[in-house]
């Protein structure tokens, strides 16, 4: 048996010791340090559609990463922050897509307007169909959440409402590809700096209080449901807007809007960008789809690719790419004797 | 019950406690016990392991719904209520097993109970009024409870922290609310000798400045230091109340407490 004599001993790099605070604005260095990974981030993802100009298909693909990427931050952000391991992501894309499909079909409204709508509206609805469930926590509401969207498409089909299994058909598309794409994009970078920077005010502690302590927060005299409450809604809102632009793209609302895709997908992505940092869903989202979208050849095969790619990133970085890449961004390692 | 100057008979008792009851299963974890918390007051509450201490403090707080009895705090019944209700009335507790949310700074804990409706009812800390910024306010509660405010101790992460502090944020985090009970569940186990002769004279002094608080306890020299009153609880009964004095000299509280035989100081 051989008795390891040195360790791995982790430095912060002395560029991000400088720029932690308002220091940071004293030169060009530190405040590139900051900012050149989140502009290479959200130019990077302002580019994308123009990159792909000549091929429309992936133009397309692009709006799907996107939506993948909207349910993979809400996921991150219910799971890591508020506590709730939601498997519902199926549920909030197919009540935004519906409310977005019967807005435009029998109302009349433009998709401009019943993407927001359905957005606001549909997040209120899940929020209120959650509630019974909020008492419970981790694996049993995970159980319960996942019951949601099967539930959903069955009564839709049982009781033929809303077109039945044959879904709602003749839903305006948006103006363009542009308009579609930029949506998308743009609300996932508000999203993405938005929730990031929700979780870092005095309401995101509260959140990450539900999640570590909810005795503590109880005897602080802190209604946890509400909390919890306010954590559904802020997700799903996220789920209706990728479900609204979904059902846009594609003319169409139907059953597989409740698909265990948009339950399962999000996940994966969160565990390969890196759980709690709300960006690497986004990365993961941008990994996997276009992977699903190379392997459509392989039919169902894509599911075996996903399970490999997901184990593996579980048993060899299960920090994920971007806990990673931040480690190796802010600190510096060495070997040290012991 | 003989009151030691710290209450006055005829004022209103802040809490009241009737004939509360509490069955785990087939174990009956507390029977018929009643109390009456006078403003200003500190009680004490000891009682062998498995006692029921901890219970009484849950039935009362609303973390444990009661079988029977029932808790009135300030003229309002609280039985069953939900605990952050309670909490929210002024009636606040600290944990046995302390859980500070350990990622965080220390001031940072604070911000939950200072986000709560009864921290912005009540308006911060002491001044009143207006809330400057939480974290500010937090800063102060920490200098108040003992975190010197020159050093970097209320910056540090509770995970880096001794058991000292930690048990001080757990204070700190039911003074955010301005309460006007706290019930501290064994604020001393854990600390060491210094760091136990520190934390006398800090809820000497918030007795002072009008706190009303229940002391649940094992360490009975510190204890009978601070406290008004005892209550003894041994297999979920009230077996004593009344002065430390009193309730030592009782032959069935030593009985429950020291052993039938023997009776050697305990500490």
């Amino acid at each position: 048996m051989s008795v390891e004599t040195r360790r791995k001993e982790r430095i912060d790099r002395g560029i991000k010791v400088r720029s932690d605070g308002v220091y940071a604005i004293s030169s060009w260095r530190e405040m590139s340090y900051l900012m050149v990974p989140r502009l290479v981030f959200i130019l990077g993802l302002l580019v994308l559609p123009l990159a792909f100009y000549y091929l429309p298909y992936w133009q397309r693909v692009i709006s799907i990463i996107c939506i993948y990427a909207l349910l993979a931050i809400s996921f991150d952000f219910l799971a890591n922050y508020v506590g709730l391991v939601s498997l519902g992501g199926g549920f909030y894309v197919g009540v935004g897509a519906y409310i977005a499909a019967l807005c435009n079909t029998k109302l009349g409204l433009s998709p401009l307007l019943t993407i927001p709508l359905s957005t606001v509206v549909g997040g209120a609805i899940c929020t209120v169909l959650f509630l019974p469930c909020l008492p419970l926590r981790g694996v049993y509401f995970a159980i319960v959440s996942l019951m949601y969207p099967l539930l959903a498409a069955r009564v839709i089909e049982a009781l033929d409402i809303f077109g039945g299994t044959d879904g709602i058909f003749g839903v305006d598309p948006l103006p363009s590809g542009w308009v579609e794409q930029y949506i998308l994009i743009v609300s996932v970078l508000l999203f993405a700096f938005g929730m990031r920077r929700i979780v870092d005010e005095d309401v995101g502690l509260v959140f990450r209080g539900v999640k570590d302590n909810d005795q503590a927060v109880k005897a602080s005299g802190v209604n946890i449901t509400t909390y919890k409450a306010l954590g559904v809604f802020i997700a799903s809102t996220m789920g209706c807007l990728g479900g609204a632009c979904l059902v846009h793209i594609y003319m169409w609302a139907g059953l597989s809007q409740f698909a265990l895709d948009f339950s399962i997908i999000p996940i994966a992505a969160t565990v390969v960008g890196g759980g709690g940092t709300l960006i690497g869903p986004v990365i993961g989202s941008m990994i996997l789809v276009p992977i699903s979208e190379l392997l459509r050849d392989f039919g169902t095969l894509r599911i075996a690719v996903y399970a490999v790619i997901l184990t593996l990133f579980i048993v060899f970085k299960s920090e994920g790419i971007m806990n990673y890449a931040t480690r190796k961004y802010e600190q510096f390692e060495r070997w040290v004797e012991i | 019950m003989s009151p030691d100057g710290a209450q006055d008979t005829a004022q209103q008792p802040l809490l009241t406690v009737e004939n509360v009851s509490k069955k785990f299963g087939g174990i009956l974890a507390l029977s018929q016990v009643s109390l009456d918390v006078f403003p200003g007051e500190i009680i004490g509450i000891i009682g062998p392991n498995g006692s029921g201490k901890t219970t009484f403090v849950n039935a009362i707080t609303g973390f444990v719904k009661p079988d029977a009895g029932k808790v009135t705090f300030k003229g309002k019944d609280i039985t069953s209520q939900e605990p952050h209700k309670i909490a929210d009335l002024g009636l606040t507790r600290t944990f046995q097993v302390m859980r500070p949310y350990y990622s965080l700074p220390a001031y940072k804990n604070l911000i939950v109970p200072l986000f709560s409706p009864r921290a912005r009812r009540t308006g911060g800390w002491r001044g009143g009024g207006k809330m400057g910024s939480r974290d500010t306010v937090a800063v102060d509660i920490l200098e108040e409870i003992g975190f010197e405010r020159d050093s970097y101790v209320p910056y540090k992460v509770a995970s880096s922290l001794p058991t000292g502090y930690l048990k001080r944020l757990e204070l700190a985090r039911c003074l955010a609310l301005r309460p006007d009970l706290i019930i501290c569940d064994e604020v001393f186990s854990g600390l060491s000798m210094s760091e136990m002769a520190s934390m006398v004279p800090l809820i000497e002094k918030l007795q002072m400045e009008g706190m009303t608080l229940i002391m649940v306890e094992h360490r009975l020299r510190e204890l009978f230091r601070l406290a008004n009153r005892v209550m003894v609880l041994n297999f979920g009964c009230k077996i004593a109340e009344g002065t430390a004095q009193e309730v030592m000299e009782q032959s069935d509280v030593k009985e429950a407490y020291f052993g039938s035989e023997e009776v050697y100081e305990y500490v």
